[in-house]
């Protein structure tokens, strides 16, 4: 597909087909802090907070785009995922927009992870994963020599210099680096209060009072190009969480055939007219699992840019099979946006997992562990085998059936 | 424009067909590749445009449309194509009410949004004068494509009102203007959203060209998209 795109390039522009056309003002656009400008579609790129997923969209996250999350079970990992994508907003100095039913978000910024800054840390981290390949090296020479040149999922920490942080869940990031941030804040309970019901294109009014205020402050400080001269570009970082759930008044996570099943979905379509006519990228947790009806559903998925689905094995049987057990969960990747151009960076395998320590939460490839005996796992047999039908890349053996061959 | 395709259809662009009806559908996959293959296509054929493109911005289309060796761009000031921008009209329609009232004489096409009148009237009306004969153009066909009919379902349209306004167009476009039309529209067998369902598989009754990509069967493959 790259050679008669690349033709095509060429005839377009009359140029020779290696010269490769800079996207348009880029080198202008790179100027601003915490972004780099997309290879293959010239669209400038945000980091969401963790390098692996950027890895797994393809770069980062588009300017303009918007990034679903469907919570996991417990709403646990994809809390964390949230604050993560507020805390790189801190560290490269963007403007936060925090929108929250629940919880007031003076104290979610409270919670942020304090970021890893220092140079020890990377050494620290370059040495173990040095001492872990060397170590990989030696047995894969005998055994799976062919298995020695497929490439981890995971970014290396020393080259993500500027673009994509790690952080350390444990400490809260501390406050002298929020000063220079400006945070705008909008908690549900406090907007209804305030001010009298409105009604905006019978939309459910907690969404609809979401947009106006979003859309004020794009307008006022100018992230749509409206105050030119007035300062440097930023960008504006938008994070709503647990949109759709019954405390913005949508009753979509409660009965099969909600009132009003196109607050949403029309939320979501202006929420994205708004940020492609910004310079803003937003970040938005859903609780899917909670949402009845699946056709909203799908409706959602297919207006948004990114979608990325969380399933954590928390509480379910398969946080103690030991298929599973350096994982903390899965993550489905249900889309990725075709932006400017006809096809898009897919990573090679569907079957993405993650796992969270103290100071990395890493998406990795999912490996089933070798299948080493008879005896010792047959409980975990059937379960072995179901769960491999699950690859759609296909482990080989494993996926024939539900025997096993006696020799 | 995508050489193979046109082979397949037994298309050029220099003698387009005209008064044709084809649905665009997708199933486990994209199938905006055909929408930006017609768009393409019938610039090159010298036809009069109106693309009425809910789903993305213009400069996504412009520059896919410029690595298929079309500018869009260039197309819109000679006044061969007609673009209507769901995602930044949507944006007039609900903050710009005050300065919109003085244009008024017909009303904004995207109005059902805030209005919750369940009939799409304005944009057939959009969608009509825009595609209009008028003297002096040198435009000798028609065409609308509309990307994609979904969204309009997730804004509040009911798929009666869809259907009507497409039926509509179809009296317009095809049998007056003797022009063609392209729509895309998503979903498969097993999808959940019953209302899409419906409305898919009513146009394919009254489609005269069916092109319908299919994600594998057999799940994900890097290489193969359908």
């Amino acid at each position: 597909m790259a050679a008669p795109v690349a033709g095509g390039a060429a005839r377009g522009c009359g140029a020779p087909s290696f010269q490769r056309k800079a996207p348009a003002g880029g080198s202008r656009l790179a100027a601003i802090a915490g972004t780099r400008p997309a290879v293959r579609h010239g669209q400038l790129l945000l980091s969401s907070g963790l390098p692996s997923l950027d890895s797994v969209l393809g770069g980062g996250l588009a300017v303009g785009t918007l990034l679903l999350i469907e919570e996991d079970k417990f709403g646990v990992y994809s809390n964390l995922l949230f604050k993560y994508f507020l805390a790189e907003g801190v560290v490269s100095g963007h403007e936060l927009f925090v929108a929250s039913a629940k919880e007031l978000p003076a104290n979610i910024l409270k919670e942020l992870p304090a970021p890893l800054l220092d140079d020890n840390y990377r050494n620290e981290l370059g040495e173990e994963a040095t001492a872990a390949t060397s170590e990989d090296f030696q047995d894969s020479m005998k055994i799976a020599w062919r298995y020695q040149n497929l490439p981890k999922m995971e970014v290396s920490p020393t080259t993500s210099a500027r673009f994509g942080h790690y952080y350390d869940v444990s400490k809260t990031m501390s406050s002298e680096l929020f000063q220079s941030i400006k945070c705008h804040s909008f908690f549900l309970p406090e907007e209804l209060s305030s001010q009298p019901t409105i009604k905006m294109c019978n939309m459910n009014c907690g969404y609809a009072r979401l947009l106006q205020s979003i859309q004020k402050i794009i307008f006022q400080e100018g992230f749509d190009g409206s105050h030119p001269q007035k300062k440097q570009k930023n960008i504006l970082r938008i994070g709503i969480q647990s949109l759709g759930a019954m405390l913005w008044g949508d009753d979509i996570c409660s009965t099969d055939n909600p009132e009003d099943s196109h607050s949403l979905t029309k939320f979501l379509y202006v929420l994205r007219g708004l940020l492609r006519k910004s310079l803003s990228a937003c970040l938005i947790t859903v609780p899917a699992h909670l949402i009845q009806n699946k056709a909203i559903m799908e409706r959602v998925t297919n207006l948004s840019d990114v979608v990325v689905g969380l399933e954590s094995f928390i509480g379910s049987e398969r946080e103690t099979n030991p298929l599973y057990k350096d994982y903390h969960g899965l993550i489905h990747v249900h889309q990725i946006p075709w932006l400017n151009s006809l096809i898009c960076d897919v990573s090679d395998t569907k079957d993405l997992a993650f796992k969270l320590k103290r100071k990395l939460f890493t998406i990795e490839r999912l490996h089933l562990p070798p299948d080493l005996s008879d005896t010792v796992s047959r409980s975990s047999k059937p379960n072995l085998a179901e769960s491999a039908k699950l690859l759609s890349s296909g482990c080989g053996a494993m996926a024939i059936g539900k025997k096993h061959l006696d020799f | 424009m995508f050489a193979e395709l046109n082979e397949l259809l037994n298309a050029s662009p220099q003698r387009p067909e005209k008064g044709t009806f084809t649905l665009l559908r997708d199933t486990r996959t994209d199938g905006s590749f055909l929408v930006h293959h017609f768009l393409s296509f019938y610039l090159r054929a010298g036809c009069k445009v109106c693309f009425v493109a809910l789903l993305q911005s213009f400069s996504h289309y412009n520059i896919v449309a410029q690595k298929l060796g079309v500018s869009l761009t260039a197309a819109k000031e000679r006044g061969q194509l007609v673009f209507l921008e769901g995602l930044g009209s949507c944006l007039d329609v609900l903050f710009g009410e005050e300065q919109q009232q003085e244009q008024a004489g017909q009303p904004h096409p995207l109005r059902f949004i805030s209005d919750g009148a369940s009939d799409l009237r304005g944009l057939f009306e959009f969608v009509r004068t825009s595609l209009a004969p008028a003297t002096g153009d040198a435009w000798p066909g028609r065409v609308l494509l509309l990307d994609d009919l979904g969204v309009l379902l997730s804004l509040g349209a009911s798929p009666v009102a869809v259907l009507d306004f497409v039926h509509y167009c179809r009296v317009a476009v095809c049998s007056r203007l003797q022009g063609n039309i392209v729509a895309l529209a998503r979903g498969g067998d097993d999808s959940e959203d019953e209302e899409n369902e419906l409305l898919v598989t009513s146009l394919c009754h009254h489609s005269d060209l069916i092109l319908w990509a299919e994600g594998l069967a057999t799940g994900f493959c890097k290489d193969v998209h359908g």
